[in-house]
C-alpha cells in the first residue's frame, strides 16, 4: 500500500521550510529531489571507493569501476535493454540528444534530408537538430499538435518520408503533460525504415519503460528527474545503430590504440563515453532506480494520476483559471494562466507562501507561440507531493487572484 | 529630493508595513501610479529581455538630465520600475551612474533583483546607466 507520508520521510528537504511556510515543491518537471539512500550513496563513495574507473590496478579503482558497470547492468534491468554496452552514460537528456544529433548526423544525414520532430518539443529536442539542419543543409520538419495539446496523428504519415532520417519525439511533454502514443509513431516509422528517438525526460519517472517493447532505436532521459543525482544521464541506443555510428568526443577510454598517425576506437559502452566519466552520479542514479522498484510503478502512476485528477478539478473551479494541455493521456503535469495575470506575478506570490512553480516558457518556446502566450505557471506534481499541498496551491491561487484580479 | 532622500522616503513608506502580503499590495498600488509608456516604446529595440517577464525602458536627456519611462508586462516588476524611476529619473547622469541602489534590499524585494530571476530588472538597472553614461559623454562633447 502506497503510503506518502512514510515516503516523505524518505525526502529530507521536502521537511523544509520556504519564507517561514512548509515547502510545497512542484517543480518536479524541472528536476525531482532526492531520497537520503541517494544522497548516502554518493557520501559513500567519495568516502570510501572513490577512483578512477578502468584505469588502475588497484583496489580501488577495481571497486569504482565495478559499482560503474553494475549501475551499467542495473540500468539495462530497469529499461530492460537486451545488452548493456546499449546503455551509455551522459550528462543528462540534453547531452544524450546532442550527442545523437552529431553522431547519427554525421553518418547518415546528407543535404535535402529530413528530421522530424514535434511541435511541442522541449529546446533540447529542438535545437541540436537546427544545429544538425544547419551543417548537413538538411530540414526540420515538425508534427503539429491541437488545440487539446495532442499530436496530429492523421499528419504524422505524410511527414514521415523518403527523405525522414530520424524521427525525434517526446514521450511527455514538459509543458503540457501530454503522453504520446509513441508505440503507434514507432511503428509508422518502422513502416519506412526510419530509426526513432524517444526523449524520455518526462516520461522515465512515471512510468515502466521497456525499450523493446517499445522498439525505439534511442531513448535517452536525465538522471535528476528520477530522483538521482544531476549530472548524469542515459543514452540507450540498439547495438546496431551504435556501433554504425561515429564517436562525437575523442580523449581516454574511448579509445583501443592510438598513435599519432591513426587511432582505433574502444568497442561499445566505451566508445561514446570519452574522458573521465561521471562514475559516482551513476551509482546515485542505480540507486535511485532500485528505490523506485521498491515504491512499485503501479503504486507510483496509480497516486500520480490521482493527484492530477485532484489537482485539475479543484484549479479548474477556479474562474478565469485556463488550463494549457488538456490532452486524455496526461502526465502529473498542470500548465495554466489565471485570467490575464502574469505568470510571474503568480509564481513570486506562490513562492513568498511556500508554494515552489515554475514560470515562463519552460524551455519550450514554439509551442508558446502556438498557444500565443508569453509563458505558463507551471505546477509539476511527484509521488511525494500531497493533496493538502494542493489544497495550498488552490488557496495560493485565490490569494493572488484577489491581489492581481 | 535629493536621490538619497528619495530612497530614505521608500524606505519609510515600506516599513509601514510588517507583513510581506502588505508590502506587495502596496507595491501593486504603486505599479499603477507609473506614467503609461507610449506604444511607440513598446517596440523591439526598447525591450529589455527577461526570461520570466519583459521590460521597456527609454531615456532622454533633458534639461542635461535623463528622464526615464519604463514599463513591463509583469505587475511586480512594474512595480518596481516605478520605484526605480522615482529614484533615478530626472537626475544628471553622473548621480545615476554613481547612485547606490540600497532602498530594494531595504525593503525586502530583494529576491526580485536577483540575477537568477531573470524578469529583467537588473538588466533594466544596467540599462539605465548605460544611458546615463551615454548622456554624459555625448554632453561632455558637446561642451
Amino acid at each position: 500500500m502506497f503510503d506518502v507520508n512514510s515516503v516523505r520521510k524518505d525526502f529530507p528537504i521536502l521537511g523544509s521550510t520556504v519564507h517561514g511556510k512548509p515547502l510545497a515543491y512542484f517543480d518536479n518537471g524541472a528536476t525531482t529531489q532526492k531520497p537520503q539512500c541517494v544522497i548516502d550513496a554518493v557520501v559513500e563513495c567519495y568516502t570510501k571507493t572513490n577512483s578512477n574507473i578502468h584505469r588502475g590496478v588497484h583496489y580501488l579503482s577495481d571497486q569504482s569501476t565495478e559499482m560503474y558497470e553494475n549501475a551499467r547492468k542495473n540500468i539495462q534491468q530497469f529499461i530492460n535493454a537486451r545488452y548493456s554496452q546499449e546503455i551509455i552514460f551522459t550528462s543528462g537528456t540534453t547531452g544524450s540528444i546532442n550527442a545523437i544529433a552529431f553522431s547519427f548526423g554525421e553518418k547518415f544525414v546528407k543535404a535535402g534530408d529530413e528530421i522530424l520532430i514535434s511541435a511541442m518539443e522541449h529546446h533540447a529536442n529542438i535545437v541540436p537538430w537546427q544545429m544538425l539542419c544547419e551543417r548537413k543543409n538538411a530540414k526540420l520538419k515538425v508534427i503539429p499538435v491541437d488545440e487539446n495539446g495532442e499530436l496530429k496523428l492523421d499528419a504524422v504519415d505524410s511527414l514521415l518520408t523518403e527523405k525522414t532520417k530520424i524521427l525525434a519525439i517526446t514521450h511527455v511533454s514538459n509543458v503540457l503533460g501530454t503522453v504520446n502514443p509513441i508505440k503507434a509513431i514507432i511503428d509508422k516509422a518502422h513502416k519506412k525504415g526510419i530509426p526513432v528517438l524517444i526523449d524520455g525526460a518526462q516520461s522515465i519517472q512515471h512510468v515502466k519503460i521497456d525499450v523493446q517493447e517499445l522498439d525505439c532505436e534511442f531513448f535517452v532521459f536525465s538522471g535528476h528527474k528520477i530522483y538521482a543525482p544531476t549530472g548524469i544521464g542515459i543514452l540507450y541506443g540498439k547495438e546496431e545503430w551504435l556501433n554504425q555510428m561515429p564517436p562525437y568526443q575523442g580523449g581516454g577510454d574511448m579509445v583501443d590504440c592510438v598513435t599519432f598517425e591513426k587511432t582505433y576506437y574502444n568497442s561499445l559502452p566505451y566508445k561514446f563515453e570519452a574522458g573521465t566519466t561521471n562514475y559516482v552520479d551513476a551509482v546515485g542514479l542505480s540507486v535511485a532506480i532500485d528505490y523506485i522498484k521498491k515504491l512499485g510503478f503501479d503504486n507510483i502512476a496509480g497516486y500520480e494520476k490521482d493527484l492530477l485528477e485532484y489537482a485539475t478539478n479543484k484549479l479548474q473551479t477556479i474562474e478565469g483559471l485556463k488550463i494549457y494541455g488538456t490532452a486524455a493521456d496526461k502526465g502529473p503535469v498542470i500548465s495554466f494562466l489565471l485570467e490575464n495575470i502574469h505568470p510571474y506575478d503568480t509564481g513570486m506570490i506562490l513562492d513568498k507562501l511556500g508554494v515552489a512553480v515554475r514560470t515562463g516558457t519552460h524551455c519550450a518556446q514554439p509551442i508558446m507561440d502556438f498557444y500565443e502566450i508569453e509563458g505558463t505557471v507551471r505546477a509539476s506534481m511527484a509521488f511525494y507531493n500531497t493533496f493538502e499541498e494542493i489544497d495550498r496551491l488552490y488557496e495560493g491561487l485565490l490569494r493572488v487572484k484577489t491581489m492581481f484580479g | 529630493m535629493t536621490l538619497q532622500e528619495t530612497q530614505d522616503a521608500i524606505v519609510e513608506e515600506f516599513l509601514q508595513f510588517d507583513d510581506w502580503l502588505d508590502r506587495y499590495n502596496y507595491l501593486i498600488e504603486i505599479s499603477k501610479e507609473l506614467q503609461p509608456l507610449d506604444n511607440k516604446y513598446k517596440a523591439n529595440e526598447y525591450l529589455i529581455k527577461g526570461c520570466q517577464s519583459r521590460v521597456w525602458l527609454s531615456g532622454e536627456l533633458i534639461d542635461g538630465k535623463v528622464v526615464f519611462t519604463a514599463d513591463s508586462d509583469a505587475i511586480i516588476t512594474k512595480g518596481i520600475i516605478a520605484l526605480l524611476i522615482r529614484v533615478l529619473s530626472n537626475r544628471e547622469p553622473d548621480e545615476i551612474i554613481s547612485a547606490e541602489l540600497e532602498f530594494i534590499d531595504k525593503i525586502g524585494l530583494k529576491e526580485n533583483l536577483s540575477p537568477t530571476r531573470a524578469n529583467g530588472l537588473v538588466s533594466m538597472i544596467k540599462q539605465m546607466r548605460m544611458f546615463a553614461l551615454a548622456y554624459k559623454t555625448k554632453m561632455e562633447q558637446n561642451k
